[in-house]
């Protein structure tokens, strides 16, 4: 053959072979996060790698509107076959039907409950799992070690008492106002989990019942916590909520901008610190009362199956494939390079390498501990304990009034929830 | 010649001819309107008699609960008590501003195009961008306008009339303020619409209406109270009517200038749209956002008629 033809006919070859493989094409969808982006775009890259047959579309939206999209999109037919959400929100979204159970021939519930940490069992409705998720997240105390140490502190707090010495050295006010805060009080950012998980557990009470059908924390004990809480802010003046305005202002204020001394945040902060911050910072366990009791709030965002992944096997079968690729042992450890999540499974957690790292070190140790909320709608149950603060800081209430009236709200939409 | 008879074809005119195509090309849109407005509107008042479910099998008939559930509802009580009051703040304010800026506007000779420039940017910036901007204007601790209060109450404190000073102001930390800052936000943005609708207007009044009054005696005052005001009464109540129409569906401000407080502090600053939006978007209770949707409709109808009863004048010189 002329060499013309052997290329035509190479040619043709090389084509008709790509397209022989039938394309499969799922879509995932996550909100915005520049290091979980980037993270999930290596991850993808390697998945097609090993399954050429497969192509999987990554789609991000900005926090505010990723739940808006995915209510819109997945009913019309459209858009992720694979969607990340909060596991505060799975009550919300199995309940509309955006997310379906993971099928069991591909996921054997017994066998997660054993791999993975015991948090994540709070993914399951009826027994069933509707997801997984690659990392986990638990909250700890984020200082300024350069500021502590100018004001004379070699060690950061490990007691609440020592936290109020530390934030009120380190609290700067010119006349009424503010230029610097001790601790960065956010009860629409952290501090919401924090008072609802960590401190009614340490003044001596769970926030609810073992079924997560009732409030506890209207007792003595949660009341007590409630109003340290408060105190904080009306007593020591040692935090302003909103100091730093705008989204995420706690944050911004202890990285960026450098007037705020400490926050209580999750694991996934540390990734962009360690980015950002000019200065040096560590982390602490979140300080705890003379009694010792040690709490911590665990969570996590899970990857989900939606409709449009069953409405055909081949689909379902490659997205079930892509959910287990990123909830790999190997996946879990590019998330924690790259974001600062520890990964979700027991075998990595006992990792001797993992604990040695001083920055994660307080994380993992609090997975021993930590308690995930059963929330049967976390963006209406965190508004109950913002208004709470509220009431008290803006409006000058009693705690305990305010508190009372929290535990009732609270109660009222656990109760709307299961009445249906 | 024929005559025209009996059994005569109805006379295709030219007049009718030029309707018929009239008719014709306002086929389109208007099948496209159908398409795109009412028949989702008729949709929606169906969707507010079910409870949502992705799977259509799934949703189950409720009728009017969604609406006696309204009722109840005190989050909803309290945003409808919010949107009438920005409504009350903000139509008012942005008439009589936008009313006498171009008043003052329409004498000025010098850079008019640029003062015009400047009164227009605002409402073509972005809602998000606009309200980021004055979040940090209001901060308690780093805002402009504490700052300013702050060097205000020095001032008059160094000069031993301490009572003249002025203490910081919590605004968007505040429940009793929280509400006038955001409509402050939304008359400053929507104030350049205002500037430009009533600058054609007052363009469009003839001088000699001006001059004659003059010559019989009348000063500035009587000028504006008895010529230009009756003769703008259709601006005026499209001025009206639009900003009233657009502070009751008011959201894009409210959203962004307290982000993870929407609505706050304390529901404060909740308005309808912005409670219908964290019930269908937030906890996917479609069936119920619609139906709180069907009440704005309603409500928004109803002062849109008795506005243009109750306004609209035919005023003829």
């Amino acid at each position: 053959m002329k060499a013309v033809t052997k290329l035509i006919v190479a040619a043709a070859l090389v084509l008709l072979s790509g397209t022989a493989l039938a394309q499969i094409t799922i879509t995932y969808w996550q909100f915005d996060f520049a290091t979980r982006v980037e993270a999930i775009n290596q991850l993808i890259a390697q998945f097609e790698a090993e399954n050429p047959g497969i192509r999987v579309v990554h789609e991000t939206f900005p926090h505010a509107a990723y739940a808006e999209q995915v209510a819109v999109a997945v009913p019309a037919g459209q858009g992720p076959d694979v969607a990340q959400l909060f596991y505060g929100w799975l009550p919300m979204w199995a309940r509309a039907g955006l997310v379906k159970p993971l099928p069991e021939q591909f996921f054997d519930t017994a066998t997660i409950d054993a791999e993975f940490v015991p948090m994540v069992q709070v993914a399951k409705i009826d027994g069933v799992y509707y997801g997984l998720p690659t990392s986990v997240r638990t909250l700890a105390l984020f200082y300024n070690r350069d500021k502590l140490e100018a004001a004379g502190f070699s060690q950061p707090p490990s007691t609440w008492d020592e936290l109020i010495e530390v934030a009120k050295a380190l609290t700067v006010r010119v006349g009424p106002r503010f230029t610097q805060i001790g601790l960065g009080v956010a009860p629409a950012g952290q501090d919401h989990h924090l008072i609802r998980e960590v401190l009614t557990r340490q003044f001596g009470t769970p926030p609810h019942s073992e079924d997560g059908r009732q409030v506890l924390f209207g007792n003595e004990a949660g009341l007590a916590a409630f109003e340290f809480y408060t105190s904080l802010i009306t007593e020591h003046e040692i935090g302003v909520i909103e100091f730093v305005p705008g989204a995420g202002g706690y944050r911004e204020g202890f990285r960026s901008l450098e007037n705020i001394a400490m926050i209580i945040d999750g694991s996934f902060a540390v990734g962009d610190t360690a980015a950002v911050a000019q200065f040096t910072w560590g982390v602490a366990p979140i300080p705890t009362l003379d009694n010792g009791v040690r709490a911590n709030f665990g969570s996590f965002w899970m990857n989900g199956l939606t409709p449009n992944a069953f409405r055909d096997p081949a689909i379902l079968e490659a997205s079930a494939k892509f959910l287990e690729f990123i909830t790999r042992p190997e996946a879990m450890r590019i998330k924690l390079e790259l974001v600062g999540e520890l990964p979700a499974r027991r075998e990595l957690i006992d990792d001797p390498q993992l604990v040695v790292d001083p920055v994660f070190e307080p994380f993992v140790a609090a997975l021993a501990y930590a308690t995930a909320t059963r929330f049967v709608d976390e963006l209406a149950q965190r508004r109950v304990i913002i208004d709470a603060v509220n009431r008290v800081v803006m409006e000058g209430m009693d705690p305990a009034e305010s508190w009372r009236l929290a535990a009732q709200e609270e109660q009222g939409i656990l109760d709307q929830f299961h009445r249906q | 010649m024929t005559t025209p008879g009996k059994n005569a074809k109805p006379v295709l005119t030219l007049a009718r001819r030029e309707a018929l195509w009239a008719y014709l090309f306002l086929l389109l849109p208007l099948a496209f309107f159908l398409l795109v407005r009412f028949w989702p509107t008729l949709q929606a008042f169906q969707l507010s008699l079910f409870t949502w479910h992705v799977d259509p099998l799934q949703r189950q008939f409720v009728g009017l609960g969604h609406y006696q559930e309204m009722l109840g509802e005190p989050r909803l009580q309290r945003a409808l008590l919010n949107t009438l009051l920005y409504t009350l703040i903000i139509v008012p304010a942005q008439l009589v501003l936008g009313l006498s800026i171009a008043t003052l506007l329409q004498s000025v000779t010098a850079f008019k195009g640029l003062f015009r420039a400047i009164y227009f940017a605002p409402y073509v910036t972005p809602a998000v961008a606009v309200a980021w901007v004055w979040s940090w204007l209001y901060s308690v601790n780093f805002g402009v306008f504490n700052n300013l209060l702050f060097e205000w109450s020095l001032f008059w404190e160094a000069r031993g009339i301490p009572w003249l000073s002025i203490a910081p102001q919590p605004f968007l930390t505040s429940p009793s303020q929280a509400l006038l800052a955001v409509a402050v936000v939304v008359i400053w943005q929507g104030l350049g619409f205002q500037v430009v609708i009533f600058l054609a207007g007052l363009q469009g009044i003839p001088r000699m209406y001006y001059e004659a009054a003059r010559i019989d005696g009348a000063n500035p005052w009587h000028l504006f109270r008895h010529i230009t005001v009756p003769l703008l009464n259709p601006v005026i109540v499209f001025s009206v009517v639009i900003s009233t129409i657009a502070s009751l569906q008011l959201f894009d401000q409210v959203v962004n200038i307290r982000f993870l407080d929407q609505g706050g502090p304390l529901n404060s600053t909740l308005t309808i749209v912005l409670y219908l939006y964290q019930e269908a978007f937030g906890r996917f209770r479609f069936g119920y956002a619609t139906a709180v949707a069907v009440l704005l409709f309603i409500l928004v109808l109803v002062v849109t008629i008795v506005q243009f009863k109750l306004i609209s004048r035919r005023v003829d010189y």
